[in-house]
């Protein structure tokens, strides 16, 4: 793995000033030309207190991908994946080794405030969590936090227009978010997410709760989303991660040194199609075939 | 029917014995909530009747004049009614901030380890016998707080000190119930907010106290309905055990709904042979009850109506 090497801090630190702080403008110049990675993961380790959940992970996540993260439940999928946008910071037991790079700067380095992190990767939960609220103050929340001083009902409509809910929900916009479809409330909340305007968006499972019809609108969507967004996706389905995805992280769980919990490994990261057509791993090839047990 | 056809009927019929047991069972249950509701009519009912006696004997212009003095047959309902209204708003100005945020701090700032050792604390002061916050109100809330702080020159008794000692009382209630209301909104909730970039206190204003508004709604009317109720506090820190004038002055003696009723029940103010003195117990029994009454009915609709929004 080429080690990139660590930029100055620029947007994320604490002190940016957040009038000058336009979103688009804040992402790096050179990721558009470059081939550098939006998230470098350097041998990563996750612990729930004395727990390793999971080790030594290392892959690159590159820009305007997807990139999906697979394996059987409890590997650690979701731990990784909310290391990206320091989601685990709210939980009190977790810490992490190793290093992740977001456009070469060291996501967990001490002057790096998470809220300024989480402004820039999104996040779109396992189960719909749509707030309480209208349809348009879901859409307007995370920009209204953030400041945003443009045209809010602009913003809501390129939102939800961009998470393919628009004509949907155009002529009910006062309603609660709550009262839509467990299809469309996902798609709310990817609407909520991209309002933001972030730079990647983190899926855990978006489709677990979904019929398929649901899903294949959420699968459509991400091919769209892929033109303006880096994604990264968890998902247990594997027809899913190879429709879907450009990159594929296969996890497995081993019993760990103590013999008393599992740990979750990387076997492998790969181009997907060579993934499920050419895995150079046994236990890959096992799983994707579905002879996994 | 066949022999076996005939042997599976009588097996399925089961046991009559073990019917009528369930029978009986079942109608001691009955008894048991029908005497709670019968119970609960009767007071409701020898009130009512009571009252009307009462009004009937004293004429209804007689109930707003010139205050409460039952000694003397001046039954000034508002003089006691703005006495309950002036502690109760004392009260809760001391006990909805107090509470609400006590809850705040305890369901989304304090970590496990604190709020283990804070919630026992709350549990203690809610445990206060509150004839001891009687004592305490005008021992030691009035000097260093009411007339310190609020009034200059306020009587050794006065309904700042009862509303304020009323305020402690009602505090942990408040705080309990509402930061019930809040640690059950769901976690899944604050991670949306937070995913978004929200800060904890964003988070907690603008997601968390709206979706638990009822319950936060619902712990304030308690708490009021608590306050309406409370006797001892004012009793002892209120000041008037005998009459009152119609006043609204905080910083002097006054007489709530509920302080007048124990001074004229336990014959503080030397009534116990007059009839429509006793007989203004029940009426005022009465506004008491209704007034706590149309309180729950409010915060009943009040919960229904937020729900129904989202
Ligand atoms: N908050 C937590 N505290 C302690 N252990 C956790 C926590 N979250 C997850 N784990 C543990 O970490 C391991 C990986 O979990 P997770 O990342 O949710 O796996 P996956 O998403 O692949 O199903 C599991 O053994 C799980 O029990
Ligand atoms: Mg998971």
């Amino acid at each position: 793995m080429k080690r990139v090497q660590a930029k100055p801090l620029g947007t994320l630190s604490r002190r940016t000033n957040r009038a000058t702080d336009e979103k688009v403008e804040s992402r790096p110049q050179e990721q558009k030309t470059s081939e550098e990675a939006v998230f470098d993961v350097q041998d990563l380790s996750v612990f729930y207190g004395d727990f390793r959940a999971v080790r030594n992970v290392t892959l690159a996540v590159s820009q305007r991908n997807i990139t999906a993260l697979i394996g059987p439940s409890g590997c650690g999928k979701t731990t990784v994946l909310r290391c990206f946008n320091r989601m685990n910071d709210l939980v009190d037991t977790a810490r992490i080794e190793g290093n992740i790079l977001y456009h070469g700067v060291d996501l967990y380095e001490s002057r790096v405030d998470p809220v300024e992190v989480r402004r820039r990767v999104g996040m779109v939960f396992q189960k719909p969590n749509p707030f309480p609220k209208s349809i348009y103050d879901n859409v307007s929340f995370g920009p209204k936090i953030a400041g945003f001083k443009g045209s809010m009902d602009d913003l809501v409509e390129e939102a939800l227009t961009k998470a393919a809910l628009w004509d949907e929900v155009k002529s009910r916009l006062k309603e609660s978010g709550m009262s839509l479809s467990g299809g469309q409330q996902q798609r709310l909340c990817i609407a909520r997410a991209i309002a933001v305007q972030p730079d990647v968006i983190l899926m855990d499972e978006p489709c677990s709760a979904l019929d398929p019809i649901a899903t294949g609108h959420i699968e459509d969507l991400m091919q769209d989303l892929k033109n303006d967004y880096t994604i990264i996706i968890v998902t247990h389905n594997m027809q899913q991660a190879a429709r879907v995805s450009d990159m594929t992280a296969f996890f497995t769980a081993e019993v760990n040194e103590k013999q008393d919990r599992r740990t979750g490994v990387l076997v492998e990261f790969d181009h997907t199609e060579r993934m499920f057509t050419n895995p150079s791993d046994e236990r890959t090839e096992n799983y994707v075939t579905g002879r996994f047990g | 029917m066949s022999n076996a056809a005939g042997g599976l009927l009588l097996e399925l019929e089961g046991s009559p014995a073990r019917r009528r047991k369930e029978r009986i069972v079942r109608g001691i249950f009955f008894a048991l909530a029908a005497m709670s509701v019968v119970i609960s009519a009767t007071i409701v009912l020898a009130l009512i009747q009571e009252a009307v006696q009462f009004v009937g004997a004293i004429g209804v212009g007689d109930l707003w004049q010139r205050g409460w003095f039952p000694r003397r047959g001046i039954f000034d309902v508002r003089t006691i009614l703005v006495g309950t209204l002036v502690v109760t708003g004392i009260g809760m100005l001391v006990a909805a901030p107090l509470g609400l945020g006590a809850a705040v701090y305890l369901s989304e700032y304090a970590r496990p380890r604190i709020r283990k050792l804070l919630k026992p604390i709350l549990e203690i002061i809610a445990g206060i016998p509150s004839i001891v916050l009687g004592v305490f109100a005008f021992s030691w809330i009035n000097p260093q707080i009411v007339d310190r702080f609020l009034c200059g020159d306020a009587s050794f008794f006065n309904l700042g000190a009862a509303g304020v000692g009323v305020g402690v009382l009602v505090t942990p209630l408040v705080a309990s119930i509402a930061e019930d209301a809040m640690r059950a909104v769901p976690m899944s909730l604050r991670e949306g907010a937070y995913g978004l970039g929200a800060r904890k206190r964003s988070t907690t204003v603008k997601i968390v106290f709206p979706a638990a508004i009822s319950g936060i709604v619902a712990a304030v009317i308690v708490g009021m309905s608590r306050a309406i109720g409370e006797t001892m506090v004012v009793a002892l820190a209120g000041g008037a055990t005998g009459g009152s004038l119609f006043s609204a002055d905080y910083c002097q003696p006054g007489q709530t709904m509920t302080g007048a009723m124990a001074a004229l029940a336990i014959g503080g103010d030397q009534v116990k042979g007059d009839v429509s003195a006793f007989q203004s117990l029940y009426f005022v029994g009465l506004v008491l009850f209704l007034l706590t009454l149309g309180l729950n009915v409010l915060s009943g609709r009040i919960v229904r109506r937020v729900r129904k929004k989202y």
